[in-house]
């Protein structure tokens, strides 16, 4: 294994009182797709942002393609396309203009017109950005990060306040990419886009990485448990559910009890008979076999999305 | 400067594409002119040349509002944060604002040259080459001082009124719509602190072909110097990010760009030449019918 194309070591940053970034290390190999997950204010776009040298390191290692983003300038951004989480270009810049422009800066630079196919705008060339839909700013977002055929590719939040339709052609480029081997660095708080689009991921929570693997790995350390999803008529007695068979946690959250079994089919047994007992009836039940979610769970106590 | 040249080549296209620039760059100053010669000339072809002096003046002003709340929007709505990651840095953003800019300037400045020579009878060219020299210079000048203040302030709100408070002055105490010949004298003195007075005096003077090589020296050296001054600060207090607030050393900053105009203001207020040049060029168009009574002619 070479050296790695993006390297992170024990990078801090403070916003005054507010401590962002405690120490995240991590790195990532050329033609990897590396995924930070965690809820909003974790540190991902922080740490995204220090890598794509718009915000200064308090201290830390960082390296891009061997480039220190901060210090190298020119030669750094030459190798790095990246779409930012909040970003906008000028109202009257029409589609095809936008792509021209940015690919002008660079010394490579990709085929317009093949960027307008492969990302759909082909009809909407000549259209302002001002009159674009969310996600064909954000289709456009991708292209103007390709220009330049970069090394590496920041998206942060690429799918972020986007429709589910809009999201799976995100994914769909995204996947595209990984089959042509672009490195890609991927910030997000929706598991599915986590375990679908990266090879690794590192699990980021205040500022700190909890866990990272590829996302089989970590789905193991939710030590093969299943998740199961009850909803009762009425509240259960605090303490029974964590009782039951083959439960290694349980806890509530907005009225649905969330239980991890290692045993699913004797918990769910045991779980009827509780609730019998209690004059209390089951209203719904649902069973998940382990994902990232359920990592974070187990790790941090929370939903990514609380 | 390949970089520069692009982005000169992307803004002139948003600003023809714009009403709002449309009207305020073009529309206007030719009601200006339309508006000044009507009132001020009183059919007297001799005025006809100040007034085209100080309607060029007006028009090359005018980048100073434009470009400060370009910046400002552009930065507010996270537009130059993505040419942050791109190889563009805050120079090639700045010349390109300011280039563009020149080159938006320039038919309006032709069209009103033209206008006035050809449909309100203006007798001479005046001194063209110097009306070059000073609008190219003063049109960079004024972008490059509304680019500081785009630099100084957090909201377009900030930016609107000292952009109001500053072109307040800049109109009416540099000679641009009322003569300074007619200010009492220590209003004169103090109006060659203002930077638009050199500009305003430098075109009159050439437009009037009545400046003296030495005045049109100094009118181009002052606003050379400042353009130079102004465009380093606006680049030291550049900002990218929509959250980044001016720190307080920016008002310092910004108040350097006034040096050029403090040392030109002293010099010229110790050696008197260009008040006494305002007062005769005053008196020699007074010659023509008058539409202000100077109190030095009376």
């Amino acid at each position: 294994m070479g050296q790695p194309i993006i390297q992170v070591e024990n990078l801090q940053k403070t916003y005054g009182a507010v401590h962002a970034v405690r120490g995240i290390t991590f790195s990532v190999e050329a033609g990897e797709v590396f995924g930070l997950l965690g809820p909003n204010g974790a540190g991902k776009t922080s740490t995204v942002e220090i890598l794509e040298g718009l915000r200064t390191a308090d201290s830390g290692l960082v390296r891009v393609c061997g480039l220190d983003p901060e210090a190298s300038g020119n030669e750094f951004k030459q190798n790095i396309g990246a779409v930012l989480q909040s970003t906008s270009l000028p109202d009257k810049l029409r589609v095809k203009e936008a792509i021209d422009l940015f690919a002008d800066f660079y010394k490579r630079r990709a085929d317009t017109r093949q960027l307008l196919k492969q990302f759909q705008l082909e009809e909407k060339q000549s259209a302002y950005y001002m009159h674009l839909s969310g996600g064909q700013k954000q289709r456009l977002a991708l292209a103007m990060a390709l220009v330049n055929d970069p090394k590496v590719v920041f998206l942060d939040e690429p799918t972020a306040g986007l429709d589910p339709q809009v999201r799976r052609e995100i994914y769909a480029i995204i996947e595209q990419l990984r089959r042509e081997n672009t490195t890609v660095l991927l910030t997000t708080h929706y598991i599915e886009e986590a375990e679908r689009l990266c090879d690794r991921v590192a699990i980021v929570d205040h500022g700190k990485v909890i866990a990272m693997g590829t996302p089989r790995e970590l789905k193991h350390r939710a030590a093969g448990t299943t998740r199961i999803e009850v909803r009762s008529a009425r509240p259960v007695v605090d303490g029974i559910l964590s009782r039951l068979e083959g439960v290694s946690d349980s806890r509530e959250f907005e009225g649905t009890y969330v239980l991890h079994s290692s045993q699913p089919p004797q918990t769910i047994v045991a779980l009827v008979k509780a609730l019998e007992q209690e004059n209390n009836e089951l209203q719904s039940l649902e069973m998940f076999s382990p994902s990232l979610e359920d990592v974070f769970i187990e790790l941090t106590g929370r939903h990514l999305r609380e | 400067m390949g970089t520069t040249w692009t982005l000169t080549k992307m803004r002139i296209r948003l600003a023809v594409r714009n009403r709002a620039f449309f009207f305020f760059s073009f529309v206007m100053p030719l009601i200006f002119l339309f508006g000044a010669v009507a009132f001020f000339t009183k059919g007297s072809v001799g005025w006809i040349s100040y007034v085209l002096g100080a309607i060029l003046t007006l028009t090359v002003m005018g980048s100073f509002w434009g470009l400060s709340v370009q910046l400002v929007t552009f930065r507010e709505q996270g537009v130059l944060r993505r040419f942050r990651v791109a190889p563009v840095s805050a120079s090639d953003l700045l010349a390109s604002s300011i280039i563009a800019n020149y080159f938006l300037t320039i038919p309006i400045v032709v069209l009103e040259i033209v206008l006035c020579r050809y449909a309100f009878h203006l007798k001479s060219w005046g001194n063209l080459w110097a009306i070059f020299v000073l609008v190219t210079l003063g049109s960079a000048a004024f972008a490059a001082f509304g680019l500081i203040v785009a630099s100084v302030t957090n909201t377009m709100q900030e930016t609107q009124m000292i952009n109001n408070l500053l072109w307040m002055g800049f109109l009416f105490l540099s000679g641009a719509t009322i003569p300074l010949a007619i200010f009492p004298g220590w209003l004169q003195r103090f109006a060659l602190f203002i930077p638009a007075t050199y500009l305003a005096t430098g075109l009159e003077g050439s437009a009037t072909n009545l400046a003296g090589v030495r005045e049109i020296v100094t009118d181009i050296i002052a606003l050379a110097l400042g353009l130079w001054v102004a465009f380093e600060v606006s680049r030291q207090l550049f900002r990218w990010e929509p959250e980044a607030k001016a720190p307080r050393r920016a008002k310092i900053w910004a108040a350097a760009a006034l040096v050029p105009f403090i040392v030109f203001g002293v010099w010229e207020n110790m050696a008197g030449t260009r008040i006494r040049q305002i007062q005769r060029d005053y008196k020699v168009l007074s010659g023509h019918t008058m539409p202000f009574q100077s109190p030095q002619s009376k």
